[in-house]
């Protein structure tokens, strides 16, 4: 691996997503310095690193969320399937429903849990008629783990479910739409252990079917659930590797310092 | 690759030292072990070699400690990368400092079992073989107290030259017994001798492997 700044995260090979010397600003601060990675679609990726590394900065702009927070700038290239993410041309709409996101707390809608399911599948127009739009709900919900738990009461508000099963209804949303990538911001922080650990079931048995990239605190987690990690500093990406490799053997004494708990 | 920084946890410093004391604890008693059962076999001191024995029960309690809180650090604090690594290395490290102290009590219990003093060139050569492999152990836990990656491979190094001692006492013993078949047990012993000084040099060996392996997460290369 390059240990060149701005090269650390380049891996020959196909990416799903493929960033190229990547700045991003909130007005004058630099949040994000010339980070160029590689994030396939077969693998889990965990970002991780301490707080204010720029991490979920960085993974905010992988579906343009940073679009949405005053002041925000990104420079460089951001490329999905080699398609600049940025480019004027692009429906953002589209891309976030190709690039899904799952936040740190749950955010399922005011509605039943179906039309969280179904919602992102009626805007975009997936379904063509009731039957089809049902069978989307029991996939999604299905794959998301949670169908057995829910089949009977469908019409029940989504807000009414426990953290964990929240969490899974919004796995199950981002799901529905069919995309390529989800990308998770610490999805598990505000759930208890055994919620936690069906969430990390479900990002293994997802593996494959969407390239994941989870952002975490969590060491363990990053080591349970990912198999390539990218520790981030200060804005800088510093180490990008196999997750056996990160956790056993960094070539960075920055890595080191932090997973062992040395950082600060 | 250590930075030596301190962890902010500063108990899991205080664990990691403990177990880093018993392993220098262990190192140094198998080192006098060793030392001691060599001069216990040339000089036939049966009184000492009695000591021997009652003091690699110390070794032995020791390694079961330092397996306890290997276990325990390991469950209560996550460890990762050289911290990781260390750990495992402690296990196995004390798992062979442990044997060492072992064939250490096995030359021991021969001397009670021979009949006097030994003759003069085996002597010579069983010492020479034993010294080497004392000076193995010392620079091995000298390696492991300044964390020296290349005093660790140059414990490995010398390894060879006694496997090829013991290669050499192999022919020379052998010839000897064809000559003084009436000395035949006293020569069986110190076959047995050579061959336990040779897998002492063996787990030395691995104990070196080890300190390299903590310090840089690969696999010391061959010679």
């Amino acid at each position: 691996m390059n240990k060149k700044d701005g090269n650390v995260g380049v891996t020959p090979g196909i990416a799903k997503i493929s960033t190229r010397n990547v700045n991003v600003y909130y007005g004058d601060k630099q949040a994000i310095n010339d980070v160029s990675i590689d994030v396939d679609r077969e693998n889990v990726t965990a970002f991780i690193g301490p707080s204010g590394c720029g991490k979920s900065t960085f993974l905010r702009s992988l579906n343009r969320m940073n679009d949405t927070v005053a002041g925000a700038r990104v420079e460089g290239q951001i490329l999905l399937d080699g398609e600049d993410i940025y480019a004027s041309g692009m429906d953002v709409v589209q891309l976030r429903a190709r690039v899904g996101m799952v936040f740190q707390k749950p955010n399922p809608f005011p509605k039943s849990i179906y039309d969280n399911v179904a919602y992102g599948p009626r805007i975009h127009g997936l379904a063509s008629g009731k039957a089809e739009l049902d069978q989307i709900v029991e996939s999604s919900l299905t794959r998301a783990g949670l169908w057995t738990e829910v089949k009977d009461r469908l019409s029940e508000s989504g807000t009414a479910l426990s953290g964990g099963q929240q969490q899974r209804l919004c796995i199950a949303r981002a799901i529905a739409v069919d995309p390529e990538v989800i990308l998770m911001d610490e999805p598990c922080s505000a759930l208890d252990p055994i919620a936690t650990a069906r969430i990390e079931e479900l990002i293994h048995d997802l593996r494959g079917k969407y390239a994941i990239i989870i952002v975490t605190h969590n060491m363990q987690q990053a080591a349970r659930v990912s198999q390539r990690t990218a520790f981030f500093h200060l804005g800088h990406l510093i180490e990008f590797g196999e997750t056996s490799d990160i956790f056993t053997n960094p070539r960075e004494d920055r890595t080191k310092d932090y997973i062992t708990g040395r950082y600060g | 690759m250590s930075t030596g920084t301190r962890h902010t946890i500063t108990a899991f410093d205080d664990d990691m030292d403990e177990i880093r004391g018993l392993i220098a604890e262990m190192g140094a008693r198998a080192e006098t072990a060793v030392v001691s059962a060599m001069k216990a076999l040339t000089e036939h001191d049966v009184e000492a070699a009695a000591t021997i024995r009652a003091d690699d029960k110390i070794i032995d309690s020791l390694e079961t400690e330092v397996e306890r809180l290997v276990v325990r650090t390991i469950a209560l604090r996550a460890p990762m990368a050289d911290d990781l690594r260390e750990l495992i290395a402690a296990l196995k490290m004390s798992a062979v400092i442990e044997r060492i102290g072992d064939y250490a009590k096995n030359i021991a219990k021969r001397v009670p079992k021979m009949e006097g003093q030994i003759h003069a060139s085996a002597k010579e050569q069983l010492s020479r073989m034993g010294a080497i492999v004392v000076e193995m152990i010392r620079t091995a836990m000298d390696a492991y107290a300044k964390r020296d990656v290349d005093l660790a491979r140059a414990v490995t190094v010398r390894d060879d030259v006694v496997d090829q001692l013991n290669k050499d006492l192999f022919v020379d013993f052998v010839a000897y017994v064809a000559k003084n078949p009436q000395n035949a047990t006293e020569v069986a012993h110190l076959l047995f001798t050579a061959k336990n000084l040779e897998r002492i040099g063996d787990h030395t060996t691995t104990v070196a492997q080890m300190i390299y392996f903590t310090e840089t997460g690969e696999n010391l290369p061959d010679a």
